[in-house]
């Protein structure tokens, strides 16, 4: 390759006449080349291990710090929720439970209004029956004496009037009879 | 190439492809002294501007919320050190300034390089060479300081039968003296290459119904390069990390 460009560059009217072929094999200004790179790496160097890398290592770890700051934030305030949420889940839960608590005791309060009430109704239907059945036997008590009465006279006249004599005693003693069978 | 250029020329037209390489001074006269100033001078100082731009006044807001020119420099910081970190290990972390220093001139020389009518410094051996010697000479003194002899481990593979050893030792040997050579040429000759080429298809572009044909090859060549620049800095860096690791960790 470097013969054939040297060809290349000869046969042109006007090549530069310093650069014999390949340029970089022209070692008269290599030592130029050495002394300006050499001088480039060192300002380089010192640009970036005094400047620049420093500069970027306190930015990046001062990130790094401030996201992970943000992060145990971020993680304290996720507790402080999930505590208020613990707390109101417990207040409900205590509402909910004296709420019960006083719909029980409301129950039980109505409940025993509701038996004392069915009590005293029983007893005073009880009473109430109580005393309409002995009007009642006292009633059927009268109405059988009656009954007796009319069937005793009822009798005699009957016997009368088939023309016996009919004897008190006989007659009720008769309709007694007849009045238990 | 050669018969390329040569057909070309007899067609009338002109190839100067290793003609962007030339060292001028930059203020007249012919000699170029240890000190004089040339467009190597002028393209690594912008190249050392570019990079105090980029590492220095794009950070100099010191963001928590970075804005886009300080996360470019904490992406280089953070692709350069990772790489230190992973490839040559914890210990390599003292190295880093160092390694980002060639790693930040060769990407920037390169990029540099790929502005029409720019100088590469980068694609000197001149400038390479230097570069894989500082990586060479650092890797042999780091090695031997850190390990003693035990260093020389390196190059007698343990895990090889007996009978081997010694040849693999001098096959290791060899290519351990020859990283340094492969190390810069890889760098220049791509760069270079790449560069040259641009010229050839350049000249072509001189005949009108050649033209487009030549255009369209210099667009894509060009993005090659803009691949190419990045990677060979890349190699490089990487390179230079795995030589590291040999010095800090010789065995095998």
């Amino acid at each position: 390759m470097a013969s054939s460009t040297t060809e290349a560059t000869s046969h042109a009217a006007d090549a530069a006449a310093s650069a014999p072929g390949m340029p970089q094999l022209d070692f008269s200004n290599w030592g130029n080349q050495i002394v300006w790179l050499l001088i480039t790496l060192i300002v380089i160097y010192f640009v970036l291990s005094r400047i620049a890398l420093p500069r970027i290592a306190a930015v990046l770890a001062e990130r790094q710090g401030t996201i992970t700051n943000d992060i145990a934030a971020a993680e304290e305030l996720k507790a402080k929720a999930i505590e208020a949420e613990e707390a109101y889940n417990k207040a409900l839960a205590d509402a909910r439970a004296e709420a019960q608590r006083i719909v029980a005791e409301a129950k039980a309060e109505i409940q025993a209004d509701l038996d004392a009430a069915t009590a005293k109704a029983d007893a005073e239907i009880s009473a109430k029956a109580a005393e309409s059945e002995k009007a009642i036997a006292e009633i059927r008590a009268g109405a059988l004496e009656s009954v007796k009465e009319v069937a005793n006279a009822t009798a005699v006249e009957v016997v009368a009037a088939l023309g016996g004599a009919a004897d008190e005693a006989d007659v009720t003693a008769a309709v007694d009879a007849r009045m238990k069978g | 190439m050669a018969s390329e250029a040569h057909g070309a020329e007899e067609g009338g037209l002109v190839f100067h492809p290793m003609d962007q390489f030339i060292v001028k001074p930059l203020f007249g006269g012919d000699h170029i002294g240890l000190f004089t100033i040339t467009n190597v001078t002028l393209w690594m100082a912008i190249a050392v501007l570019g990079i105090i731009a980029m590492m220095i006044m794009g950070t100099r807001s010191r963001a928590i919320v970075p804005s886009r020119s300080q996360s470019i420099a904490e992406l280089a910081y953070g692709f350069i050190y990772k790489m230190v970190e992973d490839v040559a290990g914890k210990d390599a972390i003292k190295f880093f300034p160092y390694i980002m220093t060639l790693f930040m001139f060769i990407v920037f020389a390169n990029f540099l390089g790929l502005i029409p009518m720019s100088f590469t410094t980068t694609s000197h051996f001149a400038v390479t060479v230097v570069l894989a010697l500082l990586v060479f000479l650092t890797v042999t003194i780091v090695g031997f300081v850190k390990n003693g002899v035990g260093f020389l481990g390196l190059f007698w593979v343990s895990s090889a039968p007996l009978a081997l050893r010694p040849i693999l030792a001098i096959i290791e040997l060899i290519s351990y003296f020859v990283r340094p050579v492969s190390h810069s040429i890889r760098l220049a000759g791509n760069v270079m290459a790449g560069h040259a080429v641009i010229k050839v298809f350049a000249g072509f572009a001189a005949i009108a119904v050649v033209s487009p044909v030549s255009v369209i090859a210099i667009t894509a060549m060009y993005g090659l390069e803009v691949l190419v620049a990045f990677i060979q800095a890349y190699v490089f860096t990487i390179l230079t990390c795995v030589y590291l690791k040999d010095a800090l960790h010789p065995s095998h």
